[in-house]
């Protein structure tokens, strides 16, 4: 028989907490592929599943749905995918629907409208060593007749049974034989059809998950319970800045050394001074950020792939819905304070899309890695290290903690301000799914954790180096050798044009480059000012902390600090809220709201201090 | 707005909301106060009405509370559960009469 030219593409559908990602996970590996459905913010997985004899398939993995009825924008796309309508997505030849073999009765209902589109369909009952466990009960020969579909059983978290999908992917794969349906808008009907069709096929639902339970008694506990989730949350806060930090370091000192052996082993030029002092260390001032980047979505991996991140949701609720949010805003925020980028990525839980778009124009108020440098060198130049509450808490420890709070409180007045006016959405029922605690698989924290570095690496990379280079340009633009101050190069232009400005906040021409190269990477003011410093002879001699002193009041240094604490100057957080609100709206607004907080902040603080 | 009425069982149990229950209480549902795309939601998580509802843990407070329904649990905050009409099942004691599984 003839190959067929098109490779088969096979849709993946179930509901949430089917399993469904790990059965993915497990069918395709690596060869896996994440892109954005075309013109919506819904991911799309796409991945390739080699057969025995060598052919592939191409499954895409739909978002979990409890039905057809398409009501969210994740439920529009897997309602368009499987009817064909999606521009951009072959129509699935056949459909692999995945469901909790454990909670049998319930997950049936999505097989009803699954079943009635006609395309070959393979029902995969997943779970199935939860359900042998616990003592759960099937006749899978009676449920494949009475659904007119091939049924199997399988534990994607270990393979079992997983050579049936793959022979169904190889085989002919049959339509559905016909057979009674009931309506597919009444639900109470789908459940009752759902049950009758369980208990033909002796259907025996397994008991309850005993140690989900029990775990649940203490994560839930009125005490314990809050007191835990503080621990995972101080912890998990900690741990991104105390195990990264010597991480981060380690790559710092990789790049740098690296950078001095690749400008010994190249010419002193022009060239060189560009591809070490732009693209290296531009790309590298990057890199080091990886490490914690990826901590924190080991962390993310492993709470949500046990089951914790809905109970810590839970407890969150009342104090989110106090600003007007729920508890699903809490995770993100939560993660903002590594970094903006994946908080706002982790906003697509939210279904509540005020909600969500509050939460993300909220989040770059979280006081993210990237302002911790900055904070640290203008604290220890100004900040004297003296007592403030006994020897604990300092001075500088203080004014650390200072500039935490005050992030902290501006996220909660505006996201106050924002639910209670122009993001006001009617109070839609918070309903959560609590899964059934399990331990998060290798497979499946691996491949998230390369999947979230490579598009870090892609998207972050680009930016970053386009500025350093572009700015590398400037400063040496008119080129004269070395020979005039820096000043008077296109970069000492910019800072000196926008210096009128940010001088009442008591910033001169140097902190104005600082603050334009800063747009791109909020650290990038501290390596822009070490190479203005570096190149003015006047504070050549002079360390980063001592040139700084000569540049700025204590005023204007807190008025720096107050800056950085609000205005929102990351390039990528911007993308990225461009590309999750689906427009320039919501990026451009917030970008202008927290300048305009920046400025009346560092301002007022500028006149106060003096 | 939606009203949708189950074969109601015990008529001698008055109507409570599901907000009322305390941890362990079971109830069997009666009617969804909720506007139609709401209800639907909930009816799709096994919400609905006949299915027998038991109140587990909450968050510290009482509120959200975990509702164990057909196979799963699922947290409502309280204002949502208050539009859940249920009777209470076997409420105390009290009453020895044999019921009805």
């Amino acid at each position: 028989m003839p190959r067929p030219a098109a490779v088969r593409t096979v849709a993946l559908v179930g509901p949430p907490n089917s399993g469904k990602t790990t059965l993915f996970n497990r069918l395709t590996g690596l060869r896996q592929k994440v892109a954005n459905f075309p013109g919506v913010t819904v991911e799309q997985h796409t991945g390739i599943a080699e057969l025995p004899d060598g052919r592939t398939v191409s499954i895409v993995d739909l978002p979990g749905i409890y039905s057809l009825n398409p009501r969210s924008e994740d439920e529009q796309v897997a309602y368009d995918v499987l009817l064909g309508k999606r521009a951009g997505t072959a129509k699935p030849e056949a459909v692999l629907l995945v469901l909790d073999s454990t909670n049998l009765a319930r997950h049936l209902m999505l097989a009803a409208p699954i079943l009635a589109l006609g395309l070959p369909t393979l029902i995969i009952l997943n779970m199935a060593d939860d359900l042998r466990n616990r003592g759960g009960q099937l006749d899978l020969r009676k449920l494949s007749h009475e659904l007119g579909a091939p049924v199997t059983l399988v534990t994607a978290r270990d393979g079992e049974g997983i050579d049936d999908v793959f022979d169904f992917l190889a085989g002919t794969m049959a339509k559905p034989l016909p057979t009674l349906l009931p309506v597919l808008h009444d639900v109470p009907k789908c459940r009752e059809w759902a049950g009758g069709v369980g208990t033909k096929a002796g259907y025996r639902a397994p008991i309850a998950p005993k140690w989900t339970r029990r775990l649940d008694s203490v994560f839930l506990h009125p005490v314990a319970g809050p007191l835990l989730f503080l621990l995972v949350v101080v912890g998990v806060i900690r741990t991104i800045f105390m195990a990264a930090l010597p991480l981060s370091n380690a790559a710092q000192a990789a790049i740098s050394v690296s950078g001095k052996w690749i400008a010994s082993t190249l010419p002193p030029s022009l060239l060189t001074s560009l591809i070490v002092d732009g693209v290296w260390k531009g790309v590298g001032s990057v890199l080091v950020f990886l490490p914690q980047v990826l901590l924190l979505f080991l962390f993310i991996g492993i709470l949500e792939d046990s089951g914790y991140l809905s109970r810590a949701a839970l407890i969150a609720d009342r104090t989110m819905a106090r600003v007007g949010l729920q508890g699903k805003s809490f995770i993100p925020l939560l993660s903002a304070y590594g970094c903006a980028v994946p908080a706002i990525l982790a906003t697509r839980t939210i279904e509540n899309k005020r909600d969500r778009i509050a939460t993300i124009l909220i989040a770059p108020f979280m006081t993210c890695s990237a302002r911790l440098p900055v904070y640290a060198l203008l604290i220890a130049a100004f900040i004297p290290e003296r007592n403030f509450i006994g020897s604990i808490i300092t001075a500088q420890v203080a004014a650390l903690l200072g500039l935490y709070l005050i992030g902290f409180l501006a996220a909660v007045a505006t996201a106050r301000m924002l639910k209670s006016s122009v993001l006001k959405s009617a109070q839609a029922p918070f309903l959560l799914e609590m899964p059934s605690y399990r331990w998060p698989t290798l497979q499946s924290l691996g491949l998230r954790l390369l999947d979230r570095a490579k598009v870090f690496l892609q998207r972050a990379g680009t930016i970053i180096l386009l500025v350093t280079v572009i700015l590398w340009v400037m400063a040496h633009v008119p080129y004269t050798g070395g020979q005039e101050p820096i000043e008077n190069s296109l970069a000492g232009t910019m800072g000196r044009t926008i210096e009128p400005v940010i001088k009442p906040l008591g910033f001169n021409w140097k902190i104005g480059i600082g603050l334009i190269t800063s747009l791109a990477a909020r650290e990038t003011i501290i390596s822009t000012l070490g190479t203005i410093y570096g190149m003015d002879p006047e504070s050549q001699g002079l360390d980063l902390q001592k040139a700084l002193r000569q540049d700025l009041t204590p005023g204007g240094a807190v008025a720096l600090l107050i800056f950085f604490a609000f205005a929102m100057q990351c390039m990528s957080t911007v993308a990225v809220v461009r590309r999750e609100t689906g427009g320039w709206k919501w990026p451009i607004l917030q970008f202008a709201y927290m300048g305009l907080l920046a400025y009346v902040g560092a301002f007022a603080a500028f006149h106060l201090i003096g | 707005m939606l009203q949708l009425s189950g074969n109601s069982s015990q008529p001698e149990a008055p109507l409570t909301s599901l907000g009322d229950l305390r941890k362990g209480d079971a109830a069997v549902l009666h009617l969804i106060d909720l506007p139609m795309e709401d209800a639907r939601r909930l009816m799709e998580l096994g919400f609905v009405p006949g299915a027998t509802i038991t109140a587990g843990f909450s968050a510290p407070g009482g509120d959200p509370r975990v509702f164990q329904v057909d196979g799963s649990e699922i947290a409502l905050r309280r204002d949502t559960a208050r539009r859940l009409r249920v009777r209470e099942k076997a409420p105390r004691k009290v009453h020895t009469l044999p019921r009805k599984p």
